[in-house]
């Protein structure tokens, strides 16, 4: 199988459409990485728990073109409440900018394909940053998104702009004519003071499945506040894995919220690079699944400089024969002297057949710091069930109050007040809670 | 307390490694280097049934196919697997039947160790199996514990004895194909320690195992079989020392604990092998294979480490909880200095219904020094109402060494309850500040905080080794604060 | 009202109660007392129906209905309330969200219809009086980082907005100062009116100052040694659960 996928990839590569050369190199050494390093197999310890190589066991098709998307099919995946933000769509990975709506000012916001990017007067920003990621995700899945970088977003947030509605990004799959395979890349800046929001989600059209292997790099510089907000709700079909990188050039403030509520297989690789002194992050997860769903949540915090903080809460919660997967390692380097990182990651069991696979790692070379993780597996709390019930409620309403205050934990680290509401709304349809 | 931190505090500021000498005896020594051959001769030295003979050639078979692993936490040059000596034995009487018998020069090795071969000076009441390079040299109270069907001896006068005990059990738990080191220590075994529990019977006085490599080149690869009859009781403890040698020597042995219903198996580990010279020069490569079964309902296997030794620890004393509402425990304190490696920690798999299990790992790392937790708890389908609990911190001294944690931890069953927590910290300034305001330097401080932190572990030794244990930490930090 | 006949009840094997036998009615105040590990706490929580408690023995009738049968949820419908001596803090819940699906579901229970927001806020702003609460606690999450005096008053304060025919207070004035003491009994006696019924655990005397009660139960190796008036709780005060103690052995000796 990997070898016919390895043929297969190197055919396309050569087929891709090559509209502006400022990429090839950077896609040339991505399909160097593939060919050297493969398809992971369940032996590669970064993928024991998630068998990603046997989606490349379907017949893939590969669509590098953004069109076959109506707007009205669009329009049945938009979240509520958005109608005056930006949206910026991507079909099968590609950027397509008649479907999307730009509505904020050049003042505040840029937004440009990847590939004028690089070739234009943003050129030595695209050229320092993009593949920054490469370097935390030796695999050929990673390599495989590089090879293809095409039809790409380049998304500026512009220094001292208080930006304050949230750019919504729509990932689109069209898997009508066969499993849909589709590679976005992003890159997003945000110079100096600049406030931005980025939210991304992702739609499949048809039923055959698909696979979305996305990368976006976010660097933020100093007294930025970048939020990054990531929402998973498609059907058991589609597939993803994604790596969402950020690095922290100043002195800045970073927060991420990924939310996975279905899907097929799921793997977000979370990676915040603290390279300035005094930054500080905050990583928030729920995952709430049903059906077969496997989430596998990989976050890497890397402490490159002092004094920064940092603190994560992945929560989760299995029923019937779901599977969730959280992998947290917090990187402590030699000159990161007073780092104080905590990681937390809380699970809930409901289903029979269902299981979860935690590993939240320290790996320390600095002695003064302060690090902490701790991680829970279990059921609800029997006193609290047993409390709410001597107050007249029943058995299956006290458990769905309490799943819903876990699970609410995370939902009030999102700021977009539609968005919170919308995940909300899902959460307690799923939960069957209507207090 | 405060005398016994003096004595600790003595000791830090004068001695290095104090059990580096080497002892001058003849032995008798397999050929260098591996292979059917060297299988043949341990075997044919030892007298050995048919059947051991072909354990030990199919388990050298499929080491043959088998590739040493890559994933720990550690870094060493290659091992020339063919550049070790495989059997030596000090050249004495096969096995002395009285300490008369004992070469003198060996006699005296154990007394500078601190351990009396003699029954009658041993006053703590502890039998004693010394196992010197490959051979169990002795083994004391062996009559007295015989009265109560106890079975304390050598693993070759077990073989020889208990033939039917031993095949019924060896590899039952560490199967020589479990892994590189395994598979070779089933190939190459010389010798170490048997004991036998019967139905019922608790045993009157510690077990214990004294390991000492002597001979250059040789590598060390011992045995261990531990059987516990329903409700029976042993609570067993395991010593070992090296010589200083700048070359690295290889140590892999196998521990096997089978605890079967409502039986308990304590065991309790100081590891203090040669650990290397300042610049990282010798020392032990420490690679070894522990793993207990509580086979039977309401059974209770409990490890205790105390590792400050070896240059490089690859080490995960390990419970298998089959039996329903059977009970694991590991509790591990490791210490790294200068360029130690130590990759330890446990696996606790959950088979049985209401099995429980219980982590302290407690890792200190110094110099330049790297100290890795690794560990799995492992919840199956219908292991239903398992509980486990985990803390794992780590401590730095310095800023040059390494504190790493690997947490594992996989549940199939909707009703267990895990928790794990780890911590890194340092020793606080303010910590270090006040203890010299009241009149304490800043070594003793660090030995009293550091016994504090490893205290949760300490407390789980037997007696006779907590105050050993105590004292080793403060030695093995020896310079680390300054 | 609750008829408690002969009950025994124990956990995980072990036996705590040996026989209880109490009867409670309409508009009566009984205390129950006795030294730690008597039983007390015991009693409360089988009669609430906590879970890990098993009854070996014996029954108990809420208005001639089995109480035993019944889940926790619908004792608390049919009118019995447990104010807790640890009440269990949960993060996420909001208190007033709580207590109105707590509120509504009883109502349900009974026939009525829910309350509307309105009435409900006018209903808890009545009761909040009672026992000295502040709106900003009902906003926070379930008795999370409440003190031990909030936490009480917040569980008085469920039991006013419940409107139970049976309270069980256990141990309600543990951990409480003078002040607290005083609000928290204030609470109870407010709520006094003749129909409903208390049965007020304690260890000390100083909460019936404030509850007074009708009758008084010495609870001892899961039996009632003795009951009394009011008086007894003094006697037992002066003299000590000791004198208790002796008189039973006494008694099993002759």
């Amino acid at each position: 199988m990997q070898k016919e996928a390895k043929e297969f990839f190197n055919t396309r590569f050569h087929e891709q459409p090559v509209n502006g050369s400022a990429l090839a190199g950077f896609r040339q050494q991505g399909l160097d990485m593939f060919n050297k390093l493969g398809i992971p197999a369940v032996k590669h310890e970064e993928w024991k728990y998630t068998r990603v190589n046997a989606l490349f066991n379907n017949d893939l098709t590969y669509n590098l073109d953004a069109s076959g998307i109506s707007k009205a099919e669009l329009d049945s995946f938009r979240l509520p409440q958005t109608a005056n933000a930006t949206s910026l769509v991507l079909v099968n990975g590609v950027y397509s900018p008649e479907l999307s709506d730009i509505k904020h000012s050049v003042k505040d916001l840029l937004v440009l394909p990847l590939e004028t990017a690089a070739a234009g007067e943003y050129g030595a920003i695209v050229k320092k940053h993009l593949g920054h990621s490469a370097a935390y995700h030796p695999d050929g899945i990673h390599a495989l998104n590089t090879a293809f970088t095409h039809g790409g977003i380049f998304i500026l947030g512009k220094s001292n702009r208080v930006i304050t509605e949230p750019v919504y990004i729509y990932h689109i799959t069209d898997s009508r004519s066969g499993f849909a395979f589709a590679q976005p890349r992003i890159l997003a800046y945000a110079e100096q003071q600049c406030e931005l929001q980025l939210v991304e989600y992702y739609g499949t059209i048809g039923n055959e499945g698909s696979f979305t292997n996305e990368v976006i790099e976010i660097v933020a510089e100093a007294a930025s506040v970048l939020d990054y907000y990531k929402i998973q709700h498609e059907g058991p079909h589609a597939n993803h894995v994604g790596t969402t990188h950020v690095r922290q050039l100043g002195k800045c403030l970073t927060n991420a919220v990924t939310i996975s509520l279905s899907g097929g297989l799921i793997r977000n690789n979370l990676n915040m690079i603290m390279e300035s002194e005094r930054g500080e992050s905050h990583m928030y997860g729920l995952y709430l699944l049903n059906g077969k769903t496997h989430v596998d949540n990989h976050t890497i915090v890397d402490n490159v400089q002092p004094n920064c903080f940092s603190n994560e809460l992945y929560k989760g919660i299995m029923d019937e024969k779901s599977t969730g997967v959280f992998n947290g390692k917090i990187f402590v380097r030699q000159d990161a002297q007073k780092t104080n990182a905590y990681q937390s990651n809380k699970n809930i069991l409901l289903g029979d057949a269902s299981s979860v696979n935690t590993k939240p790692q320290l790996e320390i070379f600095a002695d003064d710091v302060k690090c902490s993780h701790g991680c829970t597996i279990g059921r609800l709390d029997e006193e609290a069930l047993f409390y709410l019930r001597t107050r007249g409620i029943s058995e299956k309403n006290a458990q769905s109050l309490m799943l819903h205050a876990f699970a609410v934990d995370i939902l009030e680290n999102i700021k977009p007040q539609a968005l919170k509401v919308f995940v909300d709304h899902i959460i307690s349809e799923r939960l069957d809670f209507n207090f | 307390m405060y005398e016994e931190n003096e004595n600790i505090l003595d000791q830090v500021t004068s001695s290095e490694y104090k059990y580096g000498f080497v002892s001058h005896f003849e032995t008798d020594d397999a050929p260098k280097g591996l292979s059917e051959d060297t299988v043949r001769f341990i075997s044919a030295r030892k007298n050995e049934p048919a059947w051991m003979l072909e354990y030990r050639l199919k388990a050298y078979r499929h080491w043959l196919t088998m590739q040493e692993p890559t994933w720990p936490n550690v870094s060493y040059p290659a091992i020339n697997y063919q550049d070790i000596i495989y059997y030596s034995a000090p050249k004495q009487k096969i096995k002395a039947n009285s300490l008369d018998e004992i070469d003198p020069e060996l006699r005296r090795t154990f007394e500078k160790l601190g351990i009396s071969l003699q029954e009658q000076k041993r006053l703590s009441g502890v039998a004693v199996d010394a196992v010197i390079d490959s051979i169990s040299v002795t083994t004391t109270f062996k009559d007295e514990l015989g009265k109560q069907g106890i079975i304390f001896c050598s693993m070759s006068e077990a073989i020889q004895e208990h033939p039917e005990l031993v095949r019924k059990h060896l590899g039952s738990v560490v199967p020589p194909t479990d892994n590189f080191f395994s598979a070779l220590n089933a190939a190459v075994f010389s010798d170490g320690s048997f004991c036998y529990i019967p139905e019922g019977v608790r045993c009157p006085m510690e077990l214990s195992t004294y390991f000492r490599i002597n001979a250059a080149n040789t590598g060390q690869f011992e045995r261990t079989l531990i059987v516990a009859e329903p409700g029976s009781y042993v609570s067993y403890l395991e010593g070992c020392t090296a010589p200083m040698r700048d070359e690295n020597q290889l140590h892999a042995a196998v521990v096997e604990l089978i605890a079967l219903e409502r039986a308990e198996i304590k065991y309790s580990t100081v590891q203090n092998w040669y650990p290397g010279d300042k610049e990282g020069r010798g020392g032990i490569y420490n690679f070894v294979t522990k793993r207990g079964i509580c086979a039977g309902d309401y059974a209770k296997i409990s490890w205790t480490q105390v590792e400050t030794g070896s240059s490089i620890t690859w080490k995960y004393p390990s419970v298998i909880l089959k039996g329903d509402y059977s009970n694991g425990e590991f509790y591990s304190v490791a210490v790294t200095n200068n360029f130690q490696q130590a990759d330890t920690g446990t696996k606790m798999i959950h088979l049985g219904k209401n099995t429980r299990s219980r982590i302290v790992s407690k890792g200190i790392s110094a110099g330049r020094s790297n100290n890795s937790y690794r560990g799995l708890v492992q919840v199956a389908r219908h292991a239903s109402k398992a509980r486990n609990f985990s803390q794992c911190d780590s401590l730095l001294l310095g800023d040059k060494c390494g504190a790493h944690t690997f947490p594992y931890i996989e549940v199939k069953n909707n009703t267990a309850i895990v928790e794990h927590e780890a911590t890194t910290s340092k020793i606080g300034e303010d910590q270090i500040f006040y203890c010299n305001q009241r009149g304490i330097d800043t070594e003793t401080a660090v030995a009293l905080i550091i016994n504090g932190f490893a205290k949760e572990v300490m407390n789980q030794l037997p007696m006779e080794f907590a105050v050993e244990a105590q004292k080793l930490l403060a030695i093995s930090l020896e310079g680390s604060v300054g | 009202m609750l008829k408690i006949k002969n009950l025994h009840a124990g956990i995980e094997g072990k036996k705590i109660l040996n026989g209880i036998n109490l009867e409670i009615k309409a508009g009566e105040v009984h205390a129950i007392m006795g030294p730690n590990g008597s039983g007390k706490s015991t009693l409360a929580s089988v009669l609430a129906g906590r879970e890990n408690f098993e009854v070996t023995g014996g029954s108990v009738e809420l208005f001639d209905k089995d109480l035993l049968a019944t889940s926790p949820e619908d004792r608390a419908r049919a009118g019995m309330f447990l104010a807790f001596q640890y009440p269990v803090e949960i993060p996420g819940v909001s208190t007033t969200n709580f207590i109105k699906t707590a509120v509504n579901e009883c109502r349900k229970y009974r026939g009525q219809e829910p309350l509307d927001a309105v009435a409900f806020l006018k209903m808890m702003k009545e009761k909040m009086k009672l026992v000295h609460i502040d709106q900003s606690l009902l906003s926070r999450s379930l008795n999370e980082g409440f003190s031990g005096g909030e936490k009480k008053r917040n569980e008085i304060f469920q039991m006013a907005m419940l409107e139970p025919k049976l309270a069980i207070l256990d141990e309600t004035d543990s951990g409480l100062d003078i002040d607290a003491l005083r609000i928290v009994a204030n609470g109870v006696n407010s709520y006094r009116n003749g129909e409903n019924a208390f049965l007020v655990v304690t260890h000390y005397q100083r909460l019936l100052d404030y509850i007074v009660p009708d009758f008084v139960h010495v609870l001892y190796n899961g039996r009632i040694v003795k009951s009394g008036t009011k008086d007894l709780a003094l006697e037992l005060e002066e003299k000590g659960y000791d004198f208790i103690k002796n008189e039973v052995e006494l008694t099993l000796n002759v």
